[in-house]
């Protein structure tokens, strides 16, 4: 199936079942109706969405879509013109801010500072400080594989070395909320999926996690629920495995060993050269075809209903609605 | 601990250990030294040529001029110019001078030099004063009647309060160099301050670590913490200054007339302080926003150097009101904010300032300080994210009304 190992999934439902109870029904984020323009450009308009406690929410749309105003709205560095934004329960307060992670699109360091020192600094202004917080850096910039260089000045780092120092300084000070906007972008695979990985470790903390990004198909195994955004609107809002189930195509994906004969319901059958794809009737199920290829004894190397890519679904979706 | 002082701290810190900070610090001293070294080479270089007794020709076509040996000079008499010129050309003499017939009448005389100079040297003009006084009235009169023409006032100045005691002071050296070294140190300190505010904001502003601080702290702790820290290393470095100025004064200067004598009332030395730290501050949040107004750090630059000019704008009328510290321009100028530091540095050492003006001129530079304070961060949070945007004045207006 997916390329997502069983114990991974075992671990998220053990996990988010726990959540659930943790936090019955409590809001990381509430957006109603915010909108905001920049000139003649609409950043956002009529707004709205629900982030819950310990989930993680992806915030997705293409460039230039509206997710990095959206984002600077919730930490209030932008003020919508309309509408309204409660992070945690209430509207921002400065207080607040030591219990959020932000990562921006922008990002920078002191480039004469060592990474230590600056590690130090942007908790110390998160209010955290002192050996706990000392222990926690070495531990992450260990994970990262960042510790060789701790001493060093972020010039001397490349770009993806100070982008996971970013990160690291990001959730360094334990923030209930993560915040991350276009975290993947410029890493190479390696870094990427270490990243994805400490991510998955923020949820299993417990952690809620906002994950904002253009790349889709990236981030459709991390995220729970998703807001997909188009030109500051609003085109597809929630659960994640549901919103894949609804715009799910009637195919199958199947390579067998030897000739697959013809199958009932199947409408039409396409050679990829590596594998089939089926068409179904739209009344037969993926079931009922497995079903029949192991009841006539043929090996299957590979099933899989093909649910579309995110990015599949969003042109779909963009496609609609302008027709 | 408070952000503020986070931010202080760290502000303070890194610009202390910058290159560049350490240098100009250590620099100013060095160049301090190395100018007080030239100064004694050419003091000593240029005192014995000064002794030196010139040898001057002259030719009497008047009659009645004898010749005459004064304090650096000594008056030849030639019988002709042709004379008198070949002694000149062959180096005899330094110079010469023709006192024609008609000298008595008109005053005109001719001198000839090959020195090639902007006006007559001051102690050769008043060797021929003293020559032709001596010829012209020297045989009618007393020596000491002589004497006493040829200079005629040895001047002392004193100064009378309200109630006709004796008042020290008069002190050239207080009432002009210590408003004019005032007004520099000051000047001084706001264009580094402001330099280093702006490099600093800029740096963030281009580094993009804007937005990751914003989330951290609010824009008036940055904006503070940003100003008293960096401000707090340019204090720094004008202290150093100070000092090795002190060590040099102490060491080599004190045998200038009028340097070692100088003391300054402790009152005077408070309200300079006083003045001091509130211009700064004034200048340092002005810096501070025009640096998060500029899209990069040079357009940021060139502005501060605009508003570091009404700084400087007192020291234009430093005569003025050195010598007529009520003036109505005086008044203005310590009223005004942003030239009241400069100024008050220079009406407090001559005739003080009144009470009245005095208490207006602080209220109104701390109300200042506030007020740029206030809508200093507004403008500075609304700016610090426009990258490579320039808000326009109405703009601006608006974040200071909305924000």
């Amino acid at each position: 199936m997916r390329t997502v190992p069983d114990t991974f999934h075992g671990d998220r439902e053990d996990s988010r079942s726990l959540r659930i109870e943790m936090n019955r029904d409590s809001k990381a984020i509430e957006v109603s109706k915010v909108s905001k323009s920049f000139g003649d450009v609409e950043a956002a308009r009529d707004v709205s969405f629900e982030v819950k406690s310990g989930e993680i929410f992806g915030l997705i749309g293409p460039n230039g879509a509206g997710k990095t105003t959206i984002i600077r709205m919730l930490m209030e560095i932008i003020k919508p013109d309309s509408g309204e934004v409660r992070i945690l329960g209430e509207p921002l307060r400065e207080s607040t801010k030591n219990r959020i992670g932000y990562l921006p699109e922008e990002r920078g360091l002191y480039k004469k500072l060592t990474v230590i020192d600056t590690l130090s600094y942007l908790s110390s202004l998160k209010g955290t400080s002192g050996s706990a917080t000392r222990q926690r850096a070495t531990t992450l910039l260990e994970t990262t594989g960042m510790l060789p260089h701790q001493y060093k000045k972020v010039e001397e780092l490349s770009k993806g070395m100070a982008q996971l120092i970013q990160f690291v300084a990001t959730i360094l000070h334990d923030p209930e909320l993560v915040i991350l906007d276009e975290p993947f972008y410029g890493l190479d695979p390696v870094n990427t999926r270490m990243l994805k990985d400490m991510v998955s470790e923020l949820r299993k903390q417990s952690k809620t996690i906002i994950l904002s990004t253009h790349m889709m198909n990236e981030v459709e195994e991390l995220c729970d629920r998703i807001l997909m955004i188009d030109k500051g609107r609003s085109v597809l809002y929630g659960d994640l495995s549901e919103i894949k189930a609804r715009y799910r195509t009637d195919s199958v994906f199947i390579s067998v060993d030897g000739e697959l004969g013809p199958i009932d319901g199947v409408v039409t059958m396409k050679n990829h050269g590596t594998h089939y794809e089926l068409l179904l009737d739209g009344k037969t199920s993926p079931q009922r075809v497995l079903a029949d290829l192991v009841n006539r004894n043929v090996t299957v190397n590979r099933f899989e209903v093909a649910t579309p890519p995110l990015s599949e679904i969003f042109i779909r979706v963009v496609r609609g609605q302008t027709e | 601990m408070n952000k503020t002082l986070i931010i202080f701290r760290h502000e303070l810190l890194v610009t202390l250990k910058r290159k560049s900070f350490i240098l100009v610090t250590l620099a100013a001293p060095l160049l301090m030294l190395v100018g007080y070294g030239i100064y004694q080479g050419v003091q000593s270089w240029y005192h014995p040529s000064e002794l030196e007794t010139k040898t001057i020709g002259y030719v009497d076509q008047a009659g009645g001029f004898d010749e005459y040996t004064s304090v650096g000079a000594t008056f030849v008499r030639y019988p002709g110019e042709e004379a008198a010129r070949q002694s000149l050309l062959s180096g005899e003499i330094n110079e010469y001078f023709v006192i024609p017939s008609d000298y008595i009448r008109t005053g005109l005389i001719t001198r000839y030099t090959m020195k090639r100079e902007l006006e007559p040297p001051s102690q050769t003009m008043d060797s021929i004063r003293k020559f032709l006084i001596s010829n012209l009235i020297g045989e009618e009169t007393s020596p000491e009647v002589l004497e006493r023409t040829k200079t005629p006032i040895v001047l002392s100045s004193i100064r009378l309060d309200e109630t006709g005691e004796e008042m020290e002071g008069q002190n050239p050296f207080i009432q002009f160099f210590m408003p004019y070294i005032f007004a520099l140190l000051l000047m001084f300190s706001i264009f580094f301050a402001s330099g280093y505010l702006l490099q600093s904001i800029s740096e963030e502003k281009d580094n993009r670590l804007m937005e990751v601080l914003l989330s951290s702290v609010s824009a008036r702790q940055l904006l503070v913490g940003k100003v008293l820290g960096l401000g707090a290393a340019g204090l720094a470095q004008i202290l150093i200054w100070i000092i090795s100025l002190w060590v040099l004064v102490d060491v080599g200067l004190a045998s200038i007339p009028g340097l070692s004598t100088a003391s300054m009332p402790p009152g005077l030395i408070v309200l300079a302080i006083v003045y001091y730290l509130l211009g700064y501050l004034l200048f340092a949040v002005i810096m501070a926003v025009l640096g998060s107004i500029g899209t990069t750090a040079r357009e940021s630059q060139s502005w501060s150097s605009i508003v570091a000019m009404t700084a400087v704008l007192p020291m234009f009328f430093l005569t003025l009101i050195v010598e007529n510290p009520s003036h109505a321009v005086a008044v203005a100028f310590t009223l005004i904010p942003t030239t009241s530091s400069v100024t008050a540095m220079m009406r407090l050492p001559t005739e003080g300032i009144p009470a009245w003006q005095l208490a207006l001129s602080l209220s109104l530079l701390v109300a200042a300080i506030f007020f740029c304070m206030w809508a200093g961060a507004k403008i500075f949070r609304a700016c610090l994210l426009m990258y490579g945007k320039r808000p326009s004045l109405t703009q601006i207006v608006r974040y200071v009304r909305e924000a």
